[in-house]
């Protein structure tokens, strides 16, 4: 299994990473909290760490630390645009159950 | 569902938790939110993709309002209900509006600030303001999907405390949390990131539809300061069209066009306009409502033939911004353009030539005072980590002081201090037994009260009552991070205390504010005079009042040819006082010592013997 971008959400994020100025990839993960029990991670990575995952798709380099591949193998990033909002949402399979708003779940 | 942005290594925010801020560019003519999506500052377009929302509300008959695109369309149908241009207004009576007569509305004289009577009611122009603040915060609310933590404003370098109160106040109105009031030509610097750059000095040029204004700032240390503004409030882009639609009248020979006629002749010639800036020919082809077609060229050489003179005309507020901050071009290190008109080429050949270095345009001119509002509420919001190097400060644009004796200005806080800040100093009282004191605010640059502008007044009661110069009042000013003031004073000794919250009354015109910064410059020299002038006269004063105190008390000790003289040395200085002549004061008031030395001396004697009379050598501790 891998982390993926979808081809929309790896041309947002090379690009905004173009933007910045510097960023070697986009780190995914979780943490334990928010309303469901675990809240997904989305940042820009300056510098990975040694036991840190890393993917590529569409030419983007993807991290996920160890701890948070379990709850996120198999998921797809995807850059969506719902009306005047527009950010990146999570196609995760492993997920059994999320809170209304999607920014915690549970597996 | 809410969509996730991506955060700064480390900075991901607990869910429900992200703290949302935007950046507002409230303009004379148009307005813009943006807002840092993904580490970008964006700003954010309506549902049909614009970004800029005219700054015009109309208050309709059916108790609706409406704002933007919608309500520039009522102008010509509903003009009194339909406000444009409402910054123009904001903190501001009625007697600072210009061109009263021949503007639309309907003004009401209100204390504190001009009200306008609509079909709504009468409305000021805080409320107006908080109608396209309202539009810009539901747009960033349904763009970034939550209620926003909190906003930046930005307003003009020139805006004084009551135009920034007045600003805060509709932001208020408009449920908006206000992070900072941040000036205008400091938030386009920061677009540009200069505020991570290498210390020095930068130009701002700014050329909106209406408004011309020249800031110099100066980075040292991440923190701006205004250097100098200068400007013209009737210079902009609009009247780069006007010129090309009178050419369009001349060349087609129609003349006088129905107003309908001329208002598609005028968007005909902003179009051509913005053409030009991208082709070196554009066609002008107009229909008009008489069936006669209007079909010409223009080149883009012509357009800049025909508007040389207003290319030309922002070139001496660029000199004189610089004398005043006493600069050359070539000190500047950078030049940024800010307004739509600043993407003519001939603009940014001017401006060019004038610095000696190509100024910076890759941002979009529009946006760039939005953009960098975007940042720096991002910041203050707490979205960074490395914050430390993002402090960014801003200062007051005109010194704060008291009204001291004699009409002269003491200034507490010198201009381009940064904010936040609070100063104070001792006062003390100027008569035996002065159990209250009034405390007058003034802003301004000049030595004089009655150059300045006033602020607020206030007094102090209760003091208790002890000879002239031994009470101790400290009065403290202090100004937030808006550049907002209030003054407290207290007396040490007993508590006492009295403060104000400086809401002026009402404002400045463009040009006054702008004019009173030259000005201090301007004046140095009168300055000086007027406050020798006037410190000599203060002296005068007390000197009479304590010869006549003295006179009164001691008269005997006086013999009648020495009266005479301290009485003749007395009248000279009464006389010298009423003159302009300070160095003839000085010298009647040394004249009027030497005089009075001797009595002095004997009145001096007389209370030694009072004060011994009666008592033994021993009882007497030397």
């Amino acid at each position: 299994m891998a982390v993926t971008l979808s081809e929309s959400a790896a041309k947002h994020v090379a690009n905004f990473i173009a933007r910045r100025g510097k960023g070697y990839g986009i780190r995914l993960g979780v943490r334990t909290s928010g309303c469901s029990g675990m809240a997904y991670k989305l940042e820009f990575v300056d510098a990975t760490e040694d036991e840190d995952v890393v993917f590529e798709s569409h030419g983007v380099k993807v991290i996920v630390d160890p701890k948070s591949l379990p709850y996120i193998d198999g998921t797809e990033l995807d850059f969506v645009r719902e009306g005047l909002n527009e950010g990146f949402k999570f196609n995760n399979p492993n997920v059994k159950d999320s809170c209304g708003c999607g920014e915690s779940f549970n597996v | 569902m809410a969509l996730l942005q991506i955060a700064e290594p480390g900075m991901s925010t607990e869910p429900h938790r992200h703290r949302l801020a935007a950046g507002i560019d409230l303009g004379t003519t148009n307005s813009l939110v943006a807002t840092v999506r993904n580490g970008i500052a964006v700003c954010l377009a309506d549902e049909e993709g614009r970004a800029m929302l005219p700054s015009v509300v109309h208050y309709k008959a059916d108790g609706t309002v409406e704002v933007g695109r919608g309500a520039m369309a009522a102008q010509a149908v509903d003009p009194r209900n339909t406000i444009v241009s409402v910054k123009r207004f904001m903190g501001r009576g009625l007697k600072d509006v210009t061109h009263v007569e021949s503007s639309p509305y309907d003004f009401v004289d209100a204390p504190g600030m001009v009200r306008l009577r609509t079909v709504q009611g009468i409305k000021s122009p805080v409320e107006v303001s908080a109608e396209i603040l309202k539009v810009l915060r539901a747009r960033a609310e349904a763009a970034l999907g939550g209620e926003l933590t909190g906003v930046v404003i930005t307003v003009p370098a020139y805006f004084d405390d009551a135009q920034r109160q007045a600003t805060k106040d509709a932001a208020t109105l408009a449920g908006l949390n206000v992070l900072r009031l941040l000036n205008e030509p400091t938030a386009a610097a920061v677009a540009y990131g200069l505020d991570n750059a290498s210390e020095g000095i930068y130009a701002v040029y700014d050329l909106g539809g209406g408004t011309f204004d020249l800031s110099i700032l100066k980075l040292s240390r991440g923190v701006f300061e205004v250097l100098s503004t200068n400007g013209d409030a009737a210079l902009g882009g609009d009247d780069f069209d006007h010129r090309l639609f009178c050419w369009i009248l001349d060349q087609s020979h129609i003349e006088p066009p129905s107003s309908e006629d001329a208002r598609r002749l005028q968007m005909k010639a902003r179009e051509v306009k913005e053409l030009l800036t991208g082709s070196d020919e554009a066609p002008i082809r107009v229909s008009l409502a008489s069936g006669e077609e209007v079909n010409l060229a223009v080149s883009r050489r012509q357009f800049e033939d025909m508007t040389a003179h207003l290319v030309k005309k922002t070139l001496a507020p660029m000199r004189k911004a610089l004398r005043d901050a006493g600069l050359a071009p070539e000190d500047v290190k950078g030049v940024v353009m800010v307004g739509g008109a600043t993407r003519m080429p001939q603009i940014q050949r001017s401006v060019a030539e004038f610095f000696g270095q190509e100024p910076l345009t890759n941002l979009d001119p529009d946006k760039v005072v939005a953009l960098g509002a975007a940042i720096q509420a991002n910041v203050l919001a707490g979205n960074r980590k490395d914050e430390d190097d993002w402090l960014l400060l801003d200062v007051i644009p005109l010194s704060l002081g008291l009204e001291t004796m004699g009409g002269l200005t003491e200034k507490i806080i010198p201009r381009n201090s940064t904010l936040p800040i609070a100063r104070a100093q001792e006062f003390t009282t100027f008569k035996d037994g002065q159990t209250a004191m009034a405390f007058h605010v003034v802003q301004g640059e000049r030595e004089l009260v009655s150059d300045c502008r006033s602020l607020a007044r206030f007094e102090l009661r209760g003091i208790p009552p002890m000879v002239a110069g031994a009470a101790r009042i400290r009065v403290t000013f202090q100004v937030d991070a808006d550049g907002l003031l209030s003054v407290s004073a207290r007396e040490m000794s007993s508590g006492v205390e009295a403060s104000v919250l400086v809401k002026p009354s009402y404002g400045l015109t463009d040009d006054e504010i702008a004019g009173m910064l030259r000005e201090g410059v301007d004046h140095a020299g009168d300055d000086m005079l007027a406050r020798a002038l006037r410190e000599q006269q203060v002296e005068a004063d007390r000197l009479m009042e304590a010869t006549e105190y003295a006179l009164a008390q001691d008269g005997d000790l006086l013999d009648e040819s020495e009266r005479t003289a301290i009485d003749q040395a007395f009248a000279a200085l009464r006389e010298a006082c009423d003159g302009t002549d300070h160095r003839r004061i000085k010298q009647c008031i040394d004249a009027l010592a030497r005089a009075t030395d001797e009595f002095a001396a004997r009145r001096m004697d007389r209370s030694v013997r009072s004060a011994l009379t009666g008592h033994k050598l021993d009882e007497i501790e030397l």
